[in-house]
């Protein structure tokens, strides 16, 4: 197969089982239909996986307690304070 | 006041002045000096001093007792606090202070102690809520949740009384708990609670709080139950949760600024305290 954009020689690759053709001269790919679709779900597969939210506290917690996001923020305002002081 | 101290460490090498509150700590060589507040109780400090002299591995031990102006004072090996950087590094020993809190716990009080020092700050941190000018809004939910609160619960186990990071330190390769200035007989669950409350507002990270809850019932801590440590906790977490966002606010009033994310944390928290207040009752 011939590279629709430079006309260079395409390669047939396999990733994650999904065969596709990437160019030799230019590095372009190009992806039969429905490909790019498979390859998206298995990246979010993968995220979910890897990234998933910590299981809850093995100890529990109090019914009023709050919710626990980035912490980032908290890094230099009074809180770092209020780790060291009375 | 800072020369005369630095002179009662009759070390040389440079002065750093650590601390300048109600106390005043300076670091003269390689020992601290701790000016006390002039109202200091003589008997209770002493009998604090001599409980954490009879601590090894636990406390770090004082090195003397002195007087300058009126005021005691106290001697003390200089270890290694923590900082800043330990915390944003993740390097902060939370399981040594689980274990050395659950090591202070297995004592019981010797007689001569007085109190443990916790519970004594709330009302104190409300006095002061109301004193710094805290606009109303603000000071409401903390107010409303302090009414929630019930009544301590007294205890007879050797507590610390005002732990926090700032209470341990490195000293000859080994981290040690300092300060005995609240230690006393008491409920050990309120040694756990500020950093019960700081998870509890979403401050704490869950991984440093379980790594210290964790630490602290793996070498036998005895203040809460290894099956539902909240049982135990939940109260003087609250408790602290409202000392905590008192002290938030009236700091950012005192300074003439609005009250930052840690202390709008601590004040939601305050308002979830009084919603399961009112859910339970």
């Amino acid at each position: 197969m011939e590279c629709p954009k430079c006309r260079g020689r395409m390669r047939t690759l396999d990733r994650n089982g999904v065969h596709i053709e990437q160019c030799d001269n230019c590095r372009g790919i190009f992806l039969d239909y429905g490909e790019l679709e498979t390859l998206a779900r298995m990246e979010s597969q993968w995220a979910q996986q890897h990234y998933a939210p910590p299981p809850p506290p093995a100890h529990g917690g109090p019914v009023w307690g709050g919710h626990h996001g980035g912490h980032h923020g908290h890094r230099r305002n009074s809180w770092v304070g209020m780790l060291f002081s009375s | 006041m800072i020369e005369e101290l630095a002179r009662l460490a009759r070390r040389d090498g440079p002065v750093t002045v650590l601390k300048q509150t109600r106390v005043l700590v300076v670091r003269a060589g390689d020992v601290v000096v701790k000016a006390h507040p002039p109202d200091t109780d003589e008997r209770a400090l002493r009998a604090r001093l001599d409980a954490a002299a009879n601590l090894p591995g636990v406390m770090l031990p004082p090195l003397g007792l002195e007087r300058l102006d009126g005021r005691l004072v106290t001697i003390w090996p200089a270890g290694d606090a923590l900082t800043i950087d330990d915390v944003d590094a993740g390097t902060t020993p939370w399981e040594e202070g689980g274990r050395l809190l659950a090591l202070l716990h297995s004592r019981t009080a010797p007689p001569e102690l007085p109190p443990a020092g916790g519970p004594s700050r709330l009302p104190r941190a409300m006095a002061d809520l109301a004193a710094a000018g805290v606009p109303g809004p603000v000071a409401a939910p903390i107010r409303a949740a302090y009414a929630t609160l019930p009544p301590d619960r007294a205890g007879g186990t050797l507590t610390h009384g005002d732990w926090h990071l700032g209470q341990i330190v490195r000293h000859d390769g080994a981290w040690l708990l300092i300060d005995p200035d609240d230690l006393g007989a008491g409920d050990p669950a309120w040694d756990l609670a500020r950093p019960a409350a700081w998870y509890a507002a979403g401050l704490l990270d869950p991984r440093d709080w379980e790594r210290f809850l964790t630490a602290y019932l793996s070498a036998g801590g005895t203040a809460v139950s290894t099956d539902d440590p909240w049982r135990e906790l939940d109260a003087p977490a609250r408790a602290l949760t409202v000392q905590l966002a008192a002290t938030a606010v009236a700091t950012a009033a005192r300074a003439g600024e609005p009250p930052d994310d840690a202390a709008e944390a601590l004040v939601s928290a305050c308002r979830r305290i009084v919603a399961a207040t009112e859910a339970e009752t």
